[in-house]
């Protein structure tokens, strides 16, 4: 009985810690430069998208003719964007099961769907951003914003890879740890084509989170406009009727 | 024949129908013959705004269950389909989202009025028990609500809440399983919380509604001054000299207040729906796992000063009830506002000091233990081990807890400072 207690803390506790690692307030996170009505922008991502990420994660609650709202055309998606044999009104989906990919990788990677509403797209492009190579780890990745991250660093390819040293700054009665990563080294992509690229994914991952945000946008205004209307009419209306009221 | 005596002036269509129902009485006696106090601030605004939002509630709400799936394993995507592929739906169910905090925002002001101008007294104070009934309701429909987008906040927030019955002394556990309808949140939860909430609820809350209306209309309105607008009546007519029909004067003051109100409203949906995690959170946009509970469960910013009373309380042999009773009276309490205020005035404006402290701290309180309840219990610190009492204890819990008591002592003491405070003298008619 007492082992079995043991091992519920002990669960307990490791759970706790994976949690507090997955919240993660402390990390100074980089302003996305992005731009969410750039249509060649949000079509790189898709790419980008598409190419590296839909293997592993999927975006079930997208439909591939709904990328028409980034401005590709039906056959643009068909040629470029489709390659397992789906439909243009498929969902976009991943052949794996997410109780397979939880025994290979320990973990299901998630839905990415929605996954800028619940990160921020600051996260994301400064997630995908800081990736370097840990022996310590499972796959050899770690990750600063994200510390013990089971994903790989999946596009290291492009980025290249980075070395990282730990400095202890001492202070009084405690010591501060910091992970401070290289410059990579052996990527197909300089910095600042690297940046622009996970600026783009992310720019698109924020429209899949939310396809509608810059029409609902547009027509706030004139509704905002049409009400600003309506309160000086309202207002006008009042005032006639109530001259007589003191 | 009852019908034939009645005598009826209208003619053509409006005729026919007045012969058969009482359509021009009925106005007349709600609307353009109802007097009301021709001093209305801007805090008498938020009593039509409510019953706005509750039409804006059930409109949308009709159109969203037209598409959502009360259903574990598809509730969460069919939210997302709505928002993606349904045409403006996405609108539909920002409206909804931005209504139900919005919801909460007109109904506490609309509260607040009642306590600065003292409408829950004689004659008032079944209108002020059918608006607390109905402030009941609308916190369980919010909760039932909150439960449907299937997302972790949705499911540990239910999960949290249905668990405070468990503390219930010998039925707990029983009773928190009948609710859940299994031994933790599930299909059938949400299936119920479901019924509850396009359905049970909203029917009461309209009757209630109704009830709360025919109440105020029965006794007539207060007003800013505290003073019975029917105790001086034009000898001739025999209408209030201070009142003036509702229709048209406050129809179109009201249209007014709501087209203001629609544009802070609008603006809200338009460009901030989820207003900044407040209104929608972020965590809700996971769909709900069971086996994953998040690092930090906050219900939403409506039920937060009562989550802090909730949390401050410390548990009792081990036993959270006194939590939960802490919790259910904070909200309780409003009842018997009627007969512990024994001020010799209604308003405000006629009050002494002893209220205006007292309502100051309690709104006071009211905002700090609203922060709190959105916060981690450590957000303050803890007190240094060496503090004598409370030394290595938690700031924010021993903040909440100071704050819990001012709240309860604002009713709990209100017999007395009411009675001892030195009020001014009410006029005779209001004063504009």
């Amino acid at each position: 009985m007492k082992s079995v207690i043991t091992v519920l803390a002990t669960l307990a506790t490791s759970f706790t810690i994976s949690m507090s690692a997955h919240a993660n307030v402390d990390v100074q996170l980089d302003h996305a430069p992005i731009n969410p009505t750039d249509a060649a922008s949000l079509q790189a991502g898709a790419r980008t998208f598409v190419n590296n990420c839909l293997n592993c994660h999927s975006a079930g609650l997208v439909r591939y003719n709904q990328l028409k709202g980034i401005g590709l055309t039906e056959a643009q998606i068909k040629e470029n964007l489709l390659f397992t044999g789906q439909k243009v009104g498929d969902m976009m989906t991943v052949s794996a099961s997410p109780r397979d990919q939880r025994e290979w990788f320990g973990n299901a990677p998630p839905d990415l769907s929605v996954e800028a509403r619940v990160r921020g797209v600051d996260w994301l492009y400064t997630y995908m951003r800081r990736f370097y190579r840990d022996p310590s780890t499972a796959t050899g990745w770690n990750n600063t914003v994200f510390p013990n991250v089971a994903m790989p660093h999946v596009l290291w390819s492009l980025q290249g890879m980075s070395e990282a040293r730990v400095e202890v700054e001492k202070g009084e009665g405690h010591e501060r740890k910091t992970i401070v990563i290289e410059a990579p080294t052996g990527g197909s992509m300089t910095t600042a084509q690297y940046d622009r690229t996970i600026a783009d994914l992310v720019n698109f991952m924020g429209w899949m989170a939310e396809p509608h945000a810059i029409e609902r946008r547009n027509l706030g205004f004139l509704v905002l406009i049409a009400l600003s209307i309506l309160i000086l009419l309202t207002y006008l209306l009042k005032a006639a009727y109530w001259k007589d009221i003191h | 024949m009852a019908a034939a005596d009645k005598i009826v002036t209208t003619t053509g269509l409006l005729g026919w129908v007045d012969e058969r129902f009482p359509l021009t009485k009925l106005f007349r006696e709600h609307m353009s013959e109802y007097y009301a106090p021709k001093n209305f601030n801007f805090f008498y605004f938020f009593g039509a705004l409510s019953l706005l939002v509750l039409v804006n509630q059930i409109l949308t709400g009709i159109f969203l269950t037209m598409h959502y799936k009360p259903d574990a394993a598809s509730a969460f995507a069919s939210v997302e389909y709505i928002m993606r592929e349904v045409n403006f739906g996405w609108l539909i169910r920002y409206m909804h989202s931005t209504g139900a905090s919005a919801f909460f925002i007109v109904v506490y002001l609309h509260m607040f009025r009642g306590l600065i101008y003292g409408s829950y007294r004689k004659p008032r104070e079944l209108i002020w028990i059918f608006g607390v009934i109905i402030f009941l309701m609308l916190m369980g429909e919010a909760f039932f609500g909150y439960l449907l987008p299937w997302g972790q906040m949705s499911f540990w927030g239910a999960q949290v809440i249905v668990n405070l019955f468990g503390a219930v002394p010998f039925i707990g556990p029983d009773l928190s399983v009948w609710i859940r309808g299994d031994f933790v949140v599930s299909d059938a939860t949400l299936n119920r919380f479901f019924a509850f909430h396009v359905i049970a609820l909203p029917l009461a809350i309209c009757g209630l509604v109704a009830a709360h209306i025919m109440a105020l209309h029965e006794v007539g309105s207060n007003n800013p001054d505290g003073v019975e607008i029917k105790k001086t009546k034009d000898p001739v007519t025999g209408h209030p000299l201070d009142g003036i029909p509702f229709h048209p004067y406050y129809t179109v003051k009201d249209l007014f207040g709501v087209s203001v109100f629609l544009f802070v409203f609008c603006t809200v949906i338009f460009f901030a729906p989820e207003m900044g995690g407040y209104f929608l959170e972020a965590n809700n946009f996971i769909p709900a796992n069971p086996m994953q509970t998040p690092a930090h469960i906050a219900p939403v910013w409506y039920f937060t000063p009562f989550y802090s009373i909730l949390r401050a309380v410390p548990p009792v042999f081990e036993s959270q009830f006194p939590g939960v009773a802490c919790m259910g009276l904070s909200v309780m309490v409003f009842f018997l506002m009627p007969w512990l205020d024994r001020g010799a005035v209604k308003s405000i404006r006629y009050r002494g000091s002893h209220f205006k402290t007292w309502l100051t701290l309690f709104i006071v309180s009211l905002f700090i233990l609203g922060y709190l309840g959105t916060q981690p219990t450590d957000v303050w610190g803890r007190f240094g081990e060496g503090v004598p009492f409370v030394g290595g204890a938690e700031r924010a819990t021993w903040g909440a807890r100071l704050f819990s008591v001012v709240y309860f002592l604002y009713f709990i003491l209100m017999p007395w400072y009411t009675r001892w405070d030195k009020t001014k003298p009410e006029p005779t008619r209001v004063t504009g």
